[in-house]
């Protein structure tokens, strides 16, 4: 990976968890030059508070999103398919825990 | 004014505006107004460099805390005004800058921090003035900034604003206590509030009309409040909180109007505020001395972990 030839290390994403059971989320990102420092790192930046339980750090060259230019052509398949949600069905009067 | 950069054609100039318009956040891969980029990267590494050099007035205090108490507490906001820094840097690089070029900047002398760090902490009552005044200031413009339409900016500064809440307790709470004290503790108490007052007040930027990058911010919601509004809101918040402590905020003009419901306040020495930030105050000459030792003292642990990094993949891929 490089670092620029500056020291600061490569960037990576923080996910937190906090508390067990949740999911991890996005905290932010920390330079760090090692996947154990940027743990470290991590830690220190985003759960002075005790706000996280578990922490994954990615290095922030490994993530790929969508673009915001496509987003109305990458979403669309879903956008016409109300008959994927129950309040698209009527049921007959007095049916009960359906 | 609005600078139209050639780029930006007025199209896209007014999709982005009607964007803003309907309150959506823009986040970093979204198209943008180059000026609105330029703009944000001047605010957000400001605001990431006040933070840091922040750290330098309260450390001076760090080994001389009256008890234990206070110094694990002064520790603590020391270290989150590092982390806030850090919050920050990583909301500049995401509009495409490099961290190591601010801070090269920052050490350069070229990129400007909030002028209240420029002054001395010249007494122990100066922590918690900082603590009540500087950070009860700067919770009133980050609570705005949290609103702002840039979303990596506004999410740094919910998490900023939660924890500075505790920055102004605490300062607040050791000058209470100090109040209860003996004479001198009183005396240095009111000291330190003649020295911070008229600076904090300072620390909202100029006077709305010479300001002249307020109207664009405010049109793209970077900014929700103007400079004097958010003033106004701080010195309403701050004078009730003085009379409770028995301290005297120095402004002989300081009035509640009853029928505005402001305390209106005497004239702040702007040419006092253009001399801090064109380099000019008592400490500003100091406080970059200070940045930079520190970044230069700390070159070998950066290099020693870069060194152990390459080490260990180089060991990683033999095995």
């Amino acid at each position: 990976m490089s670092t620029n030839g500056s020291s600061q290390g490569p960037l990576w994403e923080v996910f937190t968890q906090e508390k067990s059971g949740a999911p991890h989320e996005h905290a932010g990102s920390v330079h760090a030059p090692d996947a154990e420092l940027a743990l470290q790192n991590a830690r220190d930046v985003y759960s002075r508070r005790n706000e996280a339980c578990s922490i994954w750090v990615v290095p922030s060259e490994f993530i790929t999103a969508t673009a915001p230019a496509d987003q109305d052509a990458f979403f669309d398949p879903s956008n016409d398919k109300i008959y994927r949600f129950p309040q698209h069905y009527s049921t007959p009067r007095g049916v009960k825990d359906l | 004014m609005t600078v139209v950069n050639d780029s930006d054609t007025p199209e896209q100039l007014e999709a982005f505006q009607a964007r803003i318009d309907a309150g959506e956040t823009i986040e970093p891969k979204d198209w943008m107004p180059a000026q609105y980029r330029k703009q944000l990267v001047r605010m957000i590494s400001q605001h990431a460099h006040s933070e840091i050099v922040g750290m330098l007035p309260e450390g001076n205090w760090l080994t001389r805390a009256p008890s234990l108490r206070r110094k694990k507490i002064l520790l603590a906001k020391i270290q989150d005004e590092g982390g806030h820094g850090l919050y920050l840097y990583c909301a500049a690089e995401t509009l495409g800058v490099d961290r190591t070029e601010l801070i090269d900047q920052l050490h350069a002398g070229k990129a400007k921090y909030s002028q209240i760090f420029n002054y001395p902490s010249l007494n122990w009552a100066d922590i918690g003035v900082i603590g009540w005044l500087v950070d009860g200031a700067a919770i009133v413009n980050q609570t705005m900034l949290a609103k702002t339409s840039y979303g990596p900016y506004s999410r740094a500064m919910i998490r900023i604003c939660k924890e500075e809440n505790f920055h102004k307790k605490q300062g607040y709470e050791l000058l209470a206590q100090m109040m209860e004290g003996t004479k001198d503790q009183q005396a240095m108490v009111q000291d330190a509030v003649n020295r911070w007052w008229w600076p904090s007040l300072m620390m909202f930027g100029p006077s709305d009309k010479d300001s002249p990058n307020s109207k664009v911010l405010l049109k793209w919601k970077v900014k929700r409040k103007t400079n004097d509004e958010l003033r106004q809101r701080f010195i309403n918040m701050t004078v009730p909180q003085a009379n409770a402590i028995g301290v005297k905020l120095p402004d002989p003009d300081l009035q509640f109007d009853e029928k505005t419901k402001n305390w209106n306040f005497g004239e702040i020495n702007w040419d006092e505020f253009w001399a801090v930030v064109k380099g000019h105050g008592p400490c500003n000459v100091e406080r970059l001395e200070a940045r930079r030792a520190a970044h230069d003292e700390g070159r070998w642990v950066r290099e020693a972990a870069e060194a152990y990094a390459e080490k260990h993949s180089g060991i990683k891929k033999a095995a």
